[in-house]
Protein backbone atom coordinates (compact mmCIF):
# COMPACT_ATOMS: atom_id res chain seq x y z
CA UNK A 1 0.00 0.00 0.00
CA UNK A 2 2.94 2.20 0.75
CA UNK A 3 3.59 2.13 -2.84
CA UNK A 4 0.11 3.81 -3.88
CA UNK A 5 1.60 6.89 -1.69
CA UNK A 6 2.54 9.92 -3.71
CA UNK A 7 5.46 12.15 -1.94
CA UNK A 8 4.41 15.51 -1.81
CA UNK A 9 7.25 17.03 0.26
CA UNK A 10 10.35 15.43 1.20
CA UNK A 11 12.77 16.68 3.89
CA UNK A 12 16.26 14.90 3.53
CA UNK A 13 18.75 14.70 5.73
CA UNK A 14 17.50 18.19 7.56
CA UNK A 15 20.14 19.31 10.70
CA UNK A 16 19.61 22.28 11.76
CA UNK A 17 21.78 24.23 14.29
CA UNK A 18 21.17 27.74 16.18
CA UNK A 19 24.29 29.81 16.80
CA UNK A 20 24.11 32.37 19.26
CA UNK A 21 27.26 34.60 20.68
CA UNK A 22 28.97 32.01 22.33
CA UNK A 23 27.06 29.15 21.74
CA UNK A 24 25.82 26.59 19.06
CA UNK A 25 22.88 24.15 19.39
CA UNK A 26 21.97 21.56 17.33
CA UNK A 27 18.31 21.07 17.47
CA UNK A 28 17.54 18.92 14.81
CA UNK A 29 19.96 15.84 13.57
CA UNK A 30 20.02 14.06 10.22
CA UNK A 31 15.93 13.95 9.67
CA UNK A 32 14.90 12.22 6.61
CA UNK A 33 10.63 12.88 6.30
CA UNK A 34 8.13 12.23 3.72
CA UNK A 35 4.93 13.98 3.28
CA UNK A 36 2.49 12.09 1.31
CA UNK A 37 -0.07 13.62 -0.95
CA UNK A 38 -3.81 13.77 0.95
CA UNK A 39 -1.91 12.74 4.08
CA UNK A 40 -2.55 13.46 7.67
CA UNK A 41 0.63 13.15 9.17
CA UNK A 42 1.76 14.14 12.69
CA UNK A 43 4.64 14.70 14.27
CA UNK A 44 4.93 14.43 18.49
CA UNK A 45 7.48 14.78 20.44
CA UNK A 46 8.80 16.26 23.69
CA UNK A 47 8.71 20.26 24.71
CA UNK A 48 11.29 21.69 23.66
CA UNK A 49 12.39 18.68 21.23
CA UNK A 50 12.53 21.12 17.85
CA UNK A 51 9.10 20.46 16.57
CA UNK A 52 8.23 24.38 16.02
CA UNK A 53 12.24 24.44 14.79
CA UNK A 54 11.63 21.54 11.84
CA UNK A 55 7.88 22.82 10.91
CA UNK A 56 9.77 26.26 10.27
CA UNK A 57 11.74 24.62 7.95
CA UNK A 58 9.69 22.48 6.04
CA UNK A 59 7.64 25.17 5.76
CA UNK A 60 10.58 27.42 4.09
CA UNK A 61 10.60 29.93 6.86
CA UNK A 62 13.93 28.98 8.36
CA UNK A 63 17.06 27.51 5.73
CA UNK A 64 18.11 24.40 6.81
CA UNK A 65 21.96 24.04 8.36
CA UNK A 66 22.84 21.11 6.16
CA UNK A 67 19.74 18.43 3.89
CA UNK A 68 17.31 19.83 2.01
CA UNK A 69 13.84 20.38 1.29
CA UNK A 70 12.06 19.12 -2.07
CA UNK A 71 7.69 20.13 -2.68
CA UNK A 72 6.66 18.45 -5.59
CA UNK A 73 10.14 17.57 -7.10
CA UNK A 74 11.69 21.09 -6.53
CA UNK A 75 13.87 22.29 -3.51
CA UNK A 76 12.22 24.25 -1.42
CA UNK A 77 13.97 27.54 -0.12
CA UNK A 78 11.02 29.96 0.71
CA UNK A 79 7.57 29.62 1.74
CA UNK A 80 5.52 28.32 -1.39
CA UNK A 81 2.13 29.58 -2.55
CA UNK A 82 0.62 25.71 -2.17
CA UNK A 83 1.43 25.39 1.37
CA UNK A 84 0.03 27.27 4.32
CA UNK A 85 0.81 27.55 7.89
CA UNK A 86 -1.44 27.89 11.27
CA UNK A 87 1.27 28.70 13.77
CA UNK A 88 1.49 28.33 17.75
CA UNK A 89 0.18 30.98 18.96
CA UNK A 90 -2.82 32.26 16.95
CA UNK A 91 -3.85 35.37 19.26
CA UNK A 92 -0.46 36.89 18.01
CA UNK A 93 -0.91 35.55 14.43
CA UNK A 94 -3.67 37.80 14.11
CA UNK A 95 -4.07 41.41 12.97
CA UNK A 96 -5.90 43.17 15.66
CA UNK A 97 -6.40 46.34 13.28
CA UNK A 98 -7.80 44.41 10.60
CA UNK A 99 -11.85 42.67 10.81
CA UNK A 100 -11.89 38.93 10.38
CA UNK A 101 -12.76 39.51 6.41
CA UNK A 102 -9.55 41.29 6.04
CA UNK A 103 -7.83 38.82 7.61
CA UNK A 104 -8.37 36.20 6.70
CA UNK A 105 -8.30 37.89 3.03
CA UNK A 106 -4.71 39.39 3.57
CA UNK A 107 -3.21 36.06 1.41
CA UNK A 108 -4.76 36.90 -1.63
CA UNK A 109 -3.82 39.89 -1.75
CA UNK A 110 -1.33 40.66 -4.28
CA UNK A 111 -2.07 37.01 -5.55
CA UNK A 112 -4.02 38.62 -8.60
CA UNK A 113 -7.47 37.67 -7.44
CA UNK A 114 -10.55 39.41 -8.21
CA UNK A 115 -12.53 41.60 -6.03
CA UNK A 116 -15.37 39.84 -6.15
CA UNK A 117 -13.89 36.49 -5.65
CA UNK A 118 -11.65 37.49 -2.92
CA UNK A 119 -14.83 37.60 -1.11
CA UNK A 120 -16.60 34.66 -2.18
CA UNK A 121 -13.31 33.02 -1.04
CA UNK A 122 -13.15 34.72 2.26
CA UNK A 123 -17.32 33.90 2.52
CA UNK A 124 -16.61 30.34 1.66
CA UNK A 125 -13.97 29.77 3.90
CA UNK A 126 -15.79 31.51 7.21
CA UNK A 127 -18.54 29.05 6.65
CA UNK A 128 -16.60 26.08 6.27
CA UNK A 129 -14.87 26.60 9.33
CA UNK A 130 -18.26 27.82 11.44
CA UNK A 131 -17.68 31.59 11.33
CA UNK A 132 -20.03 32.23 9.31
CA UNK A 133 -21.66 36.12 10.36
CA UNK A 134 -18.16 36.96 11.67
CA UNK A 135 -16.83 39.40 8.87
CA UNK A 136 -17.17 42.29 10.38
CA UNK A 137 -16.00 41.30 13.58
CA UNK A 138 -12.25 42.00 14.81
CA UNK A 139 -10.50 38.77 15.93
CA UNK A 140 -9.97 40.29 19.59
CA UNK A 141 -13.80 40.06 19.84
CA UNK A 142 -13.69 36.26 19.71
CA UNK A 143 -13.18 33.99 21.76
CA UNK A 144 -9.92 31.62 21.94
CA UNK A 145 -11.36 28.78 20.06
CA UNK A 146 -12.95 31.17 17.17
CA UNK A 147 -10.01 32.80 16.49
CA UNK A 148 -8.02 29.56 15.97
CA UNK A 149 -10.90 28.90 13.18
CA UNK A 150 -10.02 32.40 11.96
CA UNK A 151 -6.21 31.48 11.43
CA UNK A 152 -7.25 28.52 9.92
CA UNK A 153 -9.41 30.12 7.86
CA UNK A 154 -6.60 32.37 6.91
CA UNK A 155 -4.62 29.24 5.83
CA UNK A 156 -7.37 27.68 3.57
CA UNK A 157 -8.14 30.77 1.78
CA UNK A 158 -5.63 30.05 -0.48
CA UNK A 159 -6.70 26.40 -1.45
CA UNK A 160 -3.52 24.75 -0.30
CA UNK A 161 -1.79 21.43 -1.17
CA UNK A 162 0.11 21.39 2.24
CA UNK A 163 -1.36 22.63 5.54
CA UNK A 164 0.84 22.99 8.71
CA UNK A 165 0.05 23.15 12.30
CA UNK A 166 1.98 23.93 14.77
CA UNK A 167 0.38 23.26 18.20
CA UNK A 168 -3.46 24.96 16.82
CA UNK A 169 -4.83 23.58 19.83
CA UNK A 170 -3.11 23.59 22.56
CA UNK A 171 -4.25 26.81 24.24
CA UNK A 172 -8.09 26.40 24.15
CA UNK A 173 -10.43 24.61 26.04
CA UNK A 174 -11.51 20.85 25.87
CA UNK A 175 -14.64 21.00 24.40
CA UNK A 176 -13.08 23.56 21.81
CA UNK A 177 -10.21 21.54 21.00
CA UNK A 178 -12.24 18.44 20.38
CA UNK A 179 -14.42 20.45 18.08
CA UNK A 180 -11.31 22.07 16.29
CA UNK A 181 -9.69 18.39 16.24
CA UNK A 182 -12.69 16.79 14.06
CA UNK A 183 -12.95 20.31 12.27
CA UNK A 184 -9.25 20.13 10.75
CA UNK A 185 -9.86 16.12 9.98
CA UNK A 186 -12.91 16.72 8.06
CA UNK A 187 -11.60 19.59 6.16
CA UNK A 188 -8.13 17.31 5.39
CA UNK A 189 -10.47 14.63 3.91
CA UNK A 190 -12.93 17.32 2.35
CA UNK A 191 -10.19 18.94 0.39
CA UNK A 192 -7.69 16.35 -0.01
CA UNK A 193 -4.85 18.13 1.61
CA UNK A 194 -1.94 17.52 3.28
CA UNK A 195 -1.69 18.23 6.95
CA UNK A 196 1.34 18.17 8.76
CA UNK A 197 -0.10 18.22 12.59
CA UNK A 198 2.23 19.57 15.57
CA UNK A 199 1.58 18.05 19.30
CA UNK A 200 2.45 17.53 22.13
CA UNK A 201 -0.57 15.50 22.75
CA UNK A 202 -0.14 12.25 21.81
CA UNK A 203 -4.01 11.02 22.06
CA UNK A 204 -4.78 13.64 19.66
CA UNK A 205 -1.91 12.82 17.01
CA UNK A 206 -3.47 9.26 17.39
CA UNK A 207 -7.04 10.25 17.00
CA UNK A 208 -5.82 12.52 13.86
CA UNK A 209 -3.67 11.05 11.71
CA UNK A 210 -2.63 8.56 9.04
CA UNK A 211 0.65 8.30 10.23
CA UNK A 212 2.36 9.46 13.27
CA UNK A 213 6.21 10.73 13.55
CA UNK A 214 7.99 10.44 16.80
CA UNK A 215 10.97 13.05 17.47
CA UNK A 216 13.39 12.35 20.12
CA UNK A 217 15.02 14.95 21.22
CA UNK A 218 18.28 17.47 22.17
CA UNK A 219 19.26 16.71 19.03
CA UNK A 220 15.81 15.78 17.11
CA UNK A 221 15.77 12.91 15.42
CA UNK A 222 12.63 10.81 13.85
CA UNK A 223 12.49 7.69 16.27
CA UNK A 224 10.03 6.16 14.74
CA UNK A 225 7.12 6.34 11.95
CA UNK A 226 3.71 4.62 13.10
CA UNK A 227 1.08 3.81 10.63
CA UNK A 228 -2.01 4.66 12.18
CA UNK A 229 -4.56 3.33 9.51
CA UNK A 230 -7.60 3.42 11.93
CA UNK A 231 -10.52 4.64 8.61
CA UNK A 232 -11.17 7.82 6.91
CA UNK A 233 -14.05 8.73 9.60
CA UNK A 234 -13.04 9.21 12.86
CA UNK A 235 -15.42 9.61 16.04
CA UNK A 236 -14.44 11.19 19.24
CA UNK A 237 -15.84 8.80 21.23
CA UNK A 238 -15.51 5.12 19.49
CA UNK A 239 -12.37 5.79 17.65
CA UNK A 240 -10.60 6.30 20.81
CA UNK A 241 -12.07 3.28 21.79
CA UNK A 242 -10.54 0.82 19.57
CA UNK A 243 -8.09 -1.72 20.54
CA UNK A 244 -5.88 -0.63 17.93
CA UNK A 245 -6.13 2.88 19.01
CA UNK A 246 -5.38 1.88 23.04
CA UNK A 247 -2.05 -0.14 21.72
CA UNK A 248 -0.53 2.60 19.80
CA UNK A 249 -1.01 5.04 22.70
CA UNK A 250 0.70 2.97 24.88
CA UNK A 251 3.28 2.35 22.37
CA UNK A 252 3.56 6.22 21.70
CA UNK A 253 3.47 6.91 25.56
CA UNK A 254 6.44 3.87 25.98
CA UNK A 255 8.67 5.86 23.37
CA UNK A 256 7.98 9.68 24.88
CA UNK A 257 8.70 8.02 28.23
CA UNK A 258 12.08 6.39 27.20
CA UNK A 259 13.19 9.59 25.40
CA UNK A 260 12.65 11.86 27.98
CA UNK A 261 14.52 9.05 30.80
CA UNK A 262 17.31 9.02 27.95
CA UNK A 263 18.39 12.11 28.84
CA UNK A 264 17.79 12.21 32.48
CA UNK A 265 19.80 8.55 33.45
CA UNK A 266 23.51 7.72 32.55
CA UNK A 267 23.86 6.17 29.74
CA UNK A 268 24.91 2.74 31.13
CA UNK A 269 21.70 2.55 32.96
CA UNK A 270 19.31 3.52 30.24
CA UNK A 271 20.71 0.96 27.93
CA UNK A 272 19.98 -1.81 30.15
CA UNK A 273 16.10 -0.35 30.68
CA UNK A 274 15.35 -0.08 27.20
CA UNK B 1 -20.05 58.26 35.78
CA UNK B 2 -22.30 59.98 32.89
CA UNK B 3 -20.71 61.67 30.09
CA UNK B 4 -22.70 65.06 31.20
CA UNK B 5 -21.69 64.77 34.48
CA UNK B 6 -17.79 64.11 33.92
CA UNK B 7 -18.32 67.34 31.91
CA UNK B 8 -19.53 69.24 34.51
CA UNK B 9 -17.36 67.80 37.64
CA UNK B 10 -14.19 68.49 35.22
CA UNK B 11 -15.16 72.39 34.16
CA UNK B 12 -16.47 73.01 38.08
CA UNK B 13 -12.41 74.00 39.25
CA UNK B 14 -12.44 76.63 35.95
CA UNK B 15 -15.38 78.16 36.75
CA UNK B 16 -14.35 78.74 40.54
CA UNK B 17 -10.94 80.34 38.95
CA UNK B 18 -12.82 82.35 36.51
CA UNK B 19 -15.21 83.44 39.37
CA UNK B 20 -12.70 84.46 41.88
CA UNK B 21 -10.99 85.85 38.89
CA UNK B 22 -13.89 88.41 38.19
CA UNK B 23 -14.66 88.71 41.97
CA UNK B 24 -11.12 89.88 43.16
CA UNK B 25 -11.11 92.43 39.76
CA UNK B 26 -14.03 93.66 39.65
CA UNK B 27 -12.66 97.36 40.29
CA UNK B 28 -10.21 96.73 37.45
CA UNK B 29 -8.01 99.40 39.20
CA UNK B 30 -4.83 96.88 39.00
CA UNK B 31 -2.99 97.92 36.18
CA UNK B 32 -1.60 93.82 36.44
CA UNK B 33 -4.88 92.20 36.65
CA UNK B 34 -7.51 93.57 34.08
CA UNK B 35 -11.06 93.05 35.28
CA UNK B 36 -12.84 90.35 32.91
CA UNK B 37 -14.90 93.17 31.20
CA UNK B 38 -11.93 94.23 29.49
CA UNK B 39 -10.45 91.64 29.39
CA UNK B 40 -13.44 90.34 27.02
CA UNK B 41 -13.81 93.03 25.01
CA UNK B 42 -10.22 93.34 23.99
CA UNK B 43 -10.54 90.35 22.82
CA UNK B 44 -13.68 90.63 21.18
CA UNK B 45 -12.31 94.08 19.38
CA UNK B 46 -8.80 92.27 18.46
CA UNK B 47 -9.97 88.03 17.44
CA UNK B 48 -13.58 88.60 16.65
CA UNK B 49 -11.99 88.80 14.26
CA UNK B 50 -10.73 91.91 12.93
CA UNK B 51 -6.88 90.59 13.34
CA UNK B 52 -7.51 86.84 12.44
CA UNK B 53 -7.08 87.38 9.01
CA UNK B 54 -3.25 89.39 10.16
CA UNK B 55 -2.34 87.76 12.26
CA UNK B 56 -3.86 83.88 13.71
CA UNK B 57 -4.66 82.44 10.48
CA UNK B 58 -1.01 82.87 8.67
CA UNK B 59 0.44 81.32 12.22
CA UNK B 60 -1.52 78.75 12.07
CA UNK B 61 -0.84 78.09 8.32
CA UNK B 62 2.70 77.76 9.32
CA UNK B 63 1.99 75.81 12.18
CA UNK B 64 0.00 73.23 9.47
CA UNK B 65 2.79 73.70 7.28
CA UNK B 66 5.50 72.43 9.49
CA UNK B 67 3.25 69.74 11.00
CA UNK B 68 2.49 68.31 7.95
CA UNK B 69 6.37 68.65 6.69
CA UNK B 70 7.06 66.57 10.41
CA UNK B 71 4.94 64.21 9.33
CA UNK B 72 5.66 63.83 6.16
CA UNK B 73 9.57 63.56 6.63
CA UNK B 74 9.33 62.05 10.52
CA UNK B 75 7.41 58.72 9.73
CA UNK B 76 9.44 57.63 6.22
CA UNK B 77 11.99 57.99 8.12
CA UNK B 78 11.43 56.60 10.91
CA UNK B 79 10.03 53.51 8.99
CA UNK B 80 13.68 53.39 7.00
CA UNK B 81 14.94 53.37 10.62
CA UNK B 82 12.82 51.46 12.03
CA UNK B 83 13.76 48.28 9.53
CA UNK B 84 17.15 48.55 8.60
CA UNK B 85 19.04 48.00 11.23
CA UNK B 86 22.46 49.57 10.22
CA UNK B 87 21.18 53.04 9.81
CA UNK B 88 20.02 52.61 13.08
CA UNK B 89 23.08 52.20 14.56
CA UNK B 90 24.53 54.77 12.60
CA UNK B 91 22.08 57.17 13.42
CA UNK B 92 20.79 56.16 16.96
CA UNK B 93 23.44 58.14 18.80
CA UNK B 94 22.69 60.93 17.21
CA UNK B 95 19.27 60.99 17.27
CA UNK B 96 19.76 60.65 21.29
CA UNK B 97 21.79 63.33 21.15
CA UNK B 98 19.81 66.17 19.35
CA UNK B 99 16.54 64.38 21.45
CA UNK B 100 17.79 66.02 24.51
CA UNK B 101 18.19 69.20 22.92
CA UNK B 102 15.34 71.31 23.43
CA UNK B 103 14.45 73.03 19.82
CA UNK B 104 13.49 76.45 21.15
CA UNK B 105 17.39 76.94 20.84
CA UNK B 106 17.50 76.61 16.89
CA UNK B 107 15.17 79.32 16.62
CA UNK B 108 17.90 82.30 16.85
CA UNK B 109 20.23 80.84 14.34
CA UNK B 110 17.24 79.84 12.00
CA UNK B 111 15.86 83.21 12.49
CA UNK B 112 19.63 84.66 11.75
CA UNK B 113 20.17 82.41 8.72
CA UNK B 114 16.43 82.15 7.47
CA UNK B 115 15.10 86.15 8.69
CA UNK B 116 11.71 86.48 10.48
CA UNK B 117 9.30 85.29 7.47
CA UNK B 118 7.45 82.06 7.29
CA UNK B 119 10.04 79.59 6.21
CA UNK B 120 11.97 80.07 9.19
CA UNK B 121 8.76 79.33 11.39
CA UNK B 122 7.80 76.32 9.31
CA UNK B 123 11.01 75.01 9.67
CA UNK B 124 11.46 75.12 13.55
CA UNK B 125 7.88 74.05 13.53
CA UNK B 126 9.00 70.74 11.46
CA UNK B 127 11.87 70.35 13.09
CA UNK B 128 10.55 70.42 16.57
CA UNK B 129 7.57 68.29 15.74
CA UNK B 130 9.29 65.84 13.77
CA UNK B 131 11.82 64.67 16.11
CA UNK B 132 8.87 63.08 18.79
CA UNK B 133 7.26 61.51 15.66
CA UNK B 134 10.63 60.17 14.40
CA UNK B 135 11.40 58.45 17.64
CA UNK B 136 8.07 57.00 17.97
CA UNK B 137 8.25 55.51 14.52
CA UNK B 138 11.38 53.98 15.08
CA UNK B 139 10.62 52.72 18.42
CA UNK B 140 6.62 51.72 16.84
CA UNK B 141 8.18 49.79 13.89
CA UNK B 142 11.27 48.14 16.14
CA UNK B 143 8.61 46.85 18.01
CA UNK B 144 6.64 45.05 15.39
CA UNK B 145 5.21 41.61 16.45
CA UNK B 146 7.95 39.22 14.83
CA UNK B 147 4.69 37.06 14.85
CA UNK B 148 2.84 38.64 12.49
CA UNK B 149 6.21 39.69 10.10
CA UNK B 150 6.48 35.31 10.43
CA UNK B 151 2.87 35.03 8.71
CA UNK B 152 3.58 37.75 6.66
CA UNK B 153 6.34 35.58 4.91
CA UNK B 154 4.14 32.69 5.24
CA UNK B 155 1.80 33.96 3.25
CA UNK B 156 4.27 35.74 0.74
CA UNK B 157 3.01 39.53 1.51
CA UNK B 158 5.23 41.66 -0.74
CA UNK B 159 7.77 44.10 0.98
CA UNK B 160 5.00 47.04 0.17
CA UNK B 161 2.28 45.08 1.86
CA UNK B 162 4.01 44.14 4.81
CA UNK B 163 5.01 47.48 5.33
CA UNK B 164 0.94 48.82 4.61
CA UNK B 165 -0.56 46.27 6.08
CA UNK B 166 1.53 44.85 9.36
CA UNK B 167 4.23 47.25 10.26
CA UNK B 168 2.49 50.80 9.82
CA UNK B 169 -1.04 49.57 11.70
CA UNK B 170 1.06 48.03 14.26
CA UNK B 171 3.37 50.94 15.12
CA UNK B 172 0.50 53.58 14.38
CA UNK B 173 -0.51 53.73 18.28
CA UNK B 174 2.79 54.36 18.95
CA UNK B 175 3.30 57.30 16.12
CA UNK B 176 -0.03 58.71 17.74
CA UNK B 177 1.70 58.94 20.95
CA UNK B 178 4.65 61.11 18.82
CA UNK B 179 1.97 63.31 16.64
CA UNK B 180 0.15 64.18 19.46
CA UNK B 181 3.60 65.53 21.32
CA UNK B 182 4.98 66.83 18.19
CA UNK B 183 1.07 69.00 17.84
CA UNK B 184 1.86 70.43 21.27
CA UNK B 185 5.96 70.67 20.71
CA UNK B 186 4.78 72.64 17.43
CA UNK B 187 2.26 75.30 18.89
CA UNK B 188 4.49 76.01 21.43
CA UNK B 189 7.33 76.73 18.72
CA UNK B 190 4.90 78.76 16.68
CA UNK B 191 4.32 81.28 19.70
CA UNK B 192 8.00 81.08 20.21
CA UNK B 193 9.42 81.99 17.35
CA UNK B 194 6.27 84.30 17.65
CA UNK B 195 7.93 86.36 20.23
CA UNK B 196 11.48 86.18 19.24
CA UNK B 197 11.53 87.53 15.77
CA UNK B 198 8.33 88.10 13.76
CA UNK B 199 6.30 91.21 12.46
CA UNK B 200 2.85 89.67 13.16
CA UNK B 201 1.24 86.91 14.92
CA UNK B 202 -0.33 86.25 18.49
CA UNK B 203 3.65 86.09 19.89
CA UNK B 204 4.10 89.49 18.13
CA UNK B 205 1.37 90.85 19.70
CA UNK B 206 1.41 89.66 23.16
CA UNK B 207 5.40 90.72 23.29
CA UNK B 208 4.53 94.53 22.09
CA UNK B 209 1.67 94.43 24.78
CA UNK B 210 3.87 93.36 27.42
CA UNK B 211 6.65 95.83 26.29
CA UNK B 212 3.42 98.88 26.03
CA UNK B 213 2.54 97.72 29.45
CA UNK B 214 -0.84 96.89 27.70
CA UNK B 215 -2.00 94.03 29.74
CA UNK B 216 -5.79 93.43 29.03
CA UNK B 217 -4.10 93.03 25.26
CA UNK B 218 -2.15 90.40 27.21
CA UNK B 219 -4.31 88.40 28.85
CA UNK B 220 -7.01 88.41 25.92
CA UNK B 221 -3.85 86.95 23.96
CA UNK B 222 -3.72 84.46 26.81
CA UNK B 223 -7.01 83.40 26.59
CA UNK B 224 -6.75 83.15 22.67
CA UNK B 225 -3.99 80.64 22.56
CA UNK B 226 -5.18 78.63 25.52
CA UNK B 227 -8.52 77.86 23.40
CA UNK B 228 -6.83 77.12 20.41
CA UNK B 229 -4.43 74.85 22.48
CA UNK B 230 -7.01 73.29 23.73
CA UNK B 231 -9.40 73.16 20.37
CA UNK B 232 -6.18 72.14 18.09
CA UNK B 233 -6.06 68.82 20.65
CA UNK B 234 -9.28 67.91 20.36
CA UNK B 235 -9.17 67.71 16.70
CA UNK B 236 -6.38 65.73 16.67
CA UNK B 237 -8.04 63.38 19.56
CA UNK B 238 -10.88 63.11 16.95
CA UNK B 239 -8.38 62.57 14.13
CA UNK B 240 -6.42 59.91 16.18
CA UNK B 241 -9.20 58.12 17.23
CA UNK B 242 -10.87 57.40 13.98
CA UNK B 243 -7.50 55.96 12.84
CA UNK B 244 -6.61 53.82 15.38
CA UNK B 245 -9.83 53.10 17.03
CA UNK B 246 -9.11 49.52 16.85
CA UNK B 247 -6.48 49.87 19.54
CA UNK B 248 -8.64 52.12 21.63
CA UNK B 249 -11.88 49.64 21.47
CA UNK B 250 -9.25 46.43 21.92
CA UNK B 251 -8.45 48.09 24.95
CA UNK B 252 -11.10 48.87 26.29
CA UNK B 253 -11.88 44.94 25.97
CA UNK B 254 -8.81 43.42 26.92
CA UNK B 255 -9.35 46.11 30.32
CA UNK B 256 -12.39 45.24 31.45
CA UNK B 257 -11.91 41.44 31.28
N1 LIG C 1 15.87 31.15 17.32
C1 LIG C 1 16.46 30.30 18.21
N2 LIG C 1 17.74 30.48 18.60
C2 LIG C 1 18.33 29.63 19.46
N3 LIG C 1 17.74 28.56 20.00
C3 LIG C 1 16.47 28.31 19.65
C4 LIG C 1 15.76 29.18 18.74
N4 LIG C 1 14.51 28.69 18.58
C5 LIG C 1 14.44 27.58 19.35
N5 LIG C 1 15.60 27.36 20.00
C6 LIG C 1 15.91 26.23 20.88
O1 LIG C 1 15.75 25.06 20.14
C7 LIG C 1 15.10 24.05 20.92
C8 LIG C 1 13.86 23.58 20.19
O2 LIG C 1 12.91 24.61 20.17
P1 LIG C 1 11.51 24.45 19.44
O3 LIG C 1 11.75 24.10 18.01
O4 LIG C 1 10.71 25.67 19.69
O5 LIG C 1 10.89 23.21 20.22
P2 LIG C 1 9.39 22.72 20.40
O6 LIG C 1 8.55 23.43 19.41
O7 LIG C 1 9.45 21.24 20.18
O8 LIG C 1 8.99 23.01 21.81
C9 LIG C 1 14.82 24.67 22.27
O9 LIG C 1 15.81 24.24 23.16
C10 LIG C 1 14.92 26.15 22.03
O10 LIG C 1 15.42 26.78 23.18
MG1 LIG D 1 6.88 24.71 19.60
Amino acid sequence: MNDLRQPRLVMEAGSKTYYSRNASKEVLAGIDLTVHASEFLSIVGPSGAGKTTLLRCLSGLMPLSSGRIILDGEVLTEPSPVVSVVFQEYSRSLMPWMTVADNVALPLRGRKVPRASVKARVGEVLESVGLSGTERQHPWQLSGGMQQRVAIARALVTQPEVLFMDEPFASVDAQTRLDLEDLTRRLQQERQMSVVLITHDIDEAIYLSDRVVVLSKEPATVREIIENDLGAVRDQISTRELPAFMERRSHVLGLIREIQHAKAVPAELSTSSS
Amino acid sequence: MSRLGRVLLGSLIPIVVLVIYAFATRSGLDPYYPSMASISSRFSELWLFERVGSDVWPSMRNLAFGYLVAIAVGVPVGLLLGMVVWLHDLLAPLIDFARSVPAIIFIPPLILVLGIGDVSKVLIIALGAGFPLLITTIDGVRKTDRALLDVARAIRLSRRRTIWNIVLPGAAPSIMGGAQTGLQVGFFLLIASEMVGASSGIGYLMMRAQASFDSPTLWAGIVLLSLMGFVLNLLFLAVRNRIIHWHLAMRAVSGSR
